[in-house]
């Protein structure tokens, strides 16, 4: 069936159902906003950062239906019904191993783009396409880092790669206690 | 971004009528480029019709070769077992181009459409043919370092930005759609445009068609191909020059040769002649050469991309013997073998 954005109750909006961490959360949105606006503005998940708002930093990538994407490029309206995660629903309780590992390698500078960089690792090592340093690095070239942590974000992802990362991660937690 | 009216279609028939019902509006899909064209204001649609929801997301097998679903996205073709099997040129330059996240997002049919990344293009405070057709090309006597070299015209010298339909052309291709005249089959060649006078349409499809999917023919250049794609960085960067290689070789003779070009015109470069010239010869740098030369002798550079004719001579020996030799490039070990 064509539906309208012309037909809704209220002009302009459309109704749009996400599950956004685990969270069913029903909105209406403008059909002109991104999925990163909406996550930012309208659901105060502001650990999505905006860099680029062109796809080209990567610093938006969320998860949504199991696959890593630049949530700038997306329209909310286009993505009614799926699955979004984004770097609030990485832990719960204890750190993502990925986040226990750029903790541990100090794998950023300012930090700005590391919400990213860690949403794309996560999805990289769930791909399971990425083995070696090279293909860490190719797997990982849509998120930019312009502190130049390059090195160090190969090294952390690398460790949950090899499986390096569970005792690294209960380290960094009994370090932060 | 503009303002616009927001249609979701449950049917082709229903977006090709919702299309052809509204001269303002566009097919909306990934969204990778349409979206980051409108934040520059350089697209303006007065509605955008969304069709993720149609069925064309599949991969089948048809007519003894594959049909790739328009919705498909690049990086389900890119990692397709039967894709990989039979037509691994194609999963090649999908793997060279853009990032993990945008090959998630972009569809198949969408990286057909996809538009120059010309600076001027972009810059809706400048001039630009394409763009406004009249106004003018800033291009020609600007900064014109990664513009096209082979096909320009007085009006336009844009490359087409994709590495996926460079490979397409190679392989020959076939673009099925549907509009409000019914459906048609656009062999690739004839789907992407020289700019001419006429350098706002990319494509020859018709306002309301839609891309139903990218045919596959029956062929086998699966042992003899190499995708290579020369640019400024070794990832997520767009091609200076490219070159898609696909031979079917009789030991050390080459029976069969296609050659297509990215990076350096409107459209996928291929050359008949060239191709032609190749075939029944051994597979030597000499052959390679000559072939260069061919394509090459058509070339006008502009200021600052005159080293593109160049690095097309060595790019198009260095992929033939590439592929000649069945040593493809690697899309991740970036070192050129």
């Amino acid at each position: 069936m064509l539906s309208d954005s012309g037909s809704s109750a209220s002009p302009g909006t459309i109704p749009v159902t996400l599950t956004v961490n685990g969270q069913e959360r029903r909105l209406r949105v403008a059909p002109w906003t991104t999925l990163l606006d909406l996550l930012r503005e309208e659901l105060d998940l502001t650990g999505t950062k905006k860099g680029c708002d062109h796809g080209q930093c990567g610093a938006c990538t969320v998860i949504v239906d199991g696959k890593r994407i630049n949530s700038c490029l997306a329209l909310a309206v286009q993505k009614d019904g799926a699955r979004v995660t984004t770097i609030e629903g990485l832990s719960s309780g204890s750190l993502h191993p990925v986040q226990a590992a750029f903790l541990e390698h100090d794998a950023f500078q300012c930090g700005y783009c590391t919400p990213g960089q860690i949403m794309s690792a996560v999805a990289l090592i769930e791909e399971g396409r990425a083995r070696s340093r090279d293909e860490i690095r190719e797997h990982m070239s849509g998120n930019i880092c312009r502190c130049g942590a390059y090195a160090n974000i190969v090294d952390a992802v690398e460790d949950v790669l090899k499986g390096k990362s569970s005792s690294r991660s209960s380290s960094v937690r009994e370090a932060a206690e | 971004m503009n303002r616009f009216e927001y249609t979701r279609a449950g049917t082709v028939q229903e977006a090709v009528q919702a299309l052809a019902a509204d001269p303002a509006a566009r097919f909306i899909a990934g969204g990778t480029n349409l979206v980051d064209l409108m934040k520059y204001n350089v697209e303006r649609p007065g509605r955008l019709v969304d069709i993720t929801r149609l069925p064309l997301d599949e991969i089948v097998a048809h007519d003894g070769g594959l049909r790739l679903g328009a919705l498909v996205p690049n990086a389900t073709v890119a990692y397709d077992p039967l894709v990989n099997e039979r037509y691994p040129l194609l999963a090649s330059a999908l793997l060279a181009g853009a990032s993990p996240q945008l090959r998630n997002a972009a569809t198949t049919g969408g990286n057909l459409l996809q538009r120059t990344r010309c600076y001027y293009f972009y810059d809706e405070a400048t001039p630009c043919n394409k763009r406004e057709p009249g106004s003018g090309c800033p291009a020609m006597t600007g900064v014109n370092r990664i513009h096209a070299i082979l096909g320009a015209s007085d009006t336009c010298i844009a490359t087409h930005p994709s590495d996926m339909c460079v490979a397409l052309a190679a392989l020959e291709a076939v673009v099925q759609v549907e509009g409000p005249e019914g459906r048609r089959s656009i062999p690739f060649a004839e789907f992407h445009r020289l700019p001419g006078d006429a350098p706002q349409a990319d494509t020859t499809l018709r306002h309301g068609e839609i891309v139903l999917s990218v045919d596959l023919p029956d062929e086998d250049f699966s042992q003899h191909y190499t995708y290579l794609k020369l640019r400024d960085r070794l990832s997520y960067a767009f091609a200076l020059v490219s070159v898609a290689a696909a031979l079917e070789m009789d030991g050390d003779t080459i029976r069969t040769a296609r050659l297509a070009l990215g990076g350096v015109a409107h459209k996928p470069w291929r050359n008949a002649e060239a191709e032609s010239r190749l075939q029944g010869k051994k597979a030597t740098p000499e052959t390679f050469r000559e072939a260069a030369d061919v394509i090459l002798a058509e070339a006008r550079p502009y200021a600052h991309n005159a080293f593109k004719v160049e690095l097309a001579r060595r790019a198009i020996v260095r992929g033939l013997s590439q592929a000649a030799a069945g040593t493809p490039q690697s899309q991740t070990d970036k070192r050129i073998a």
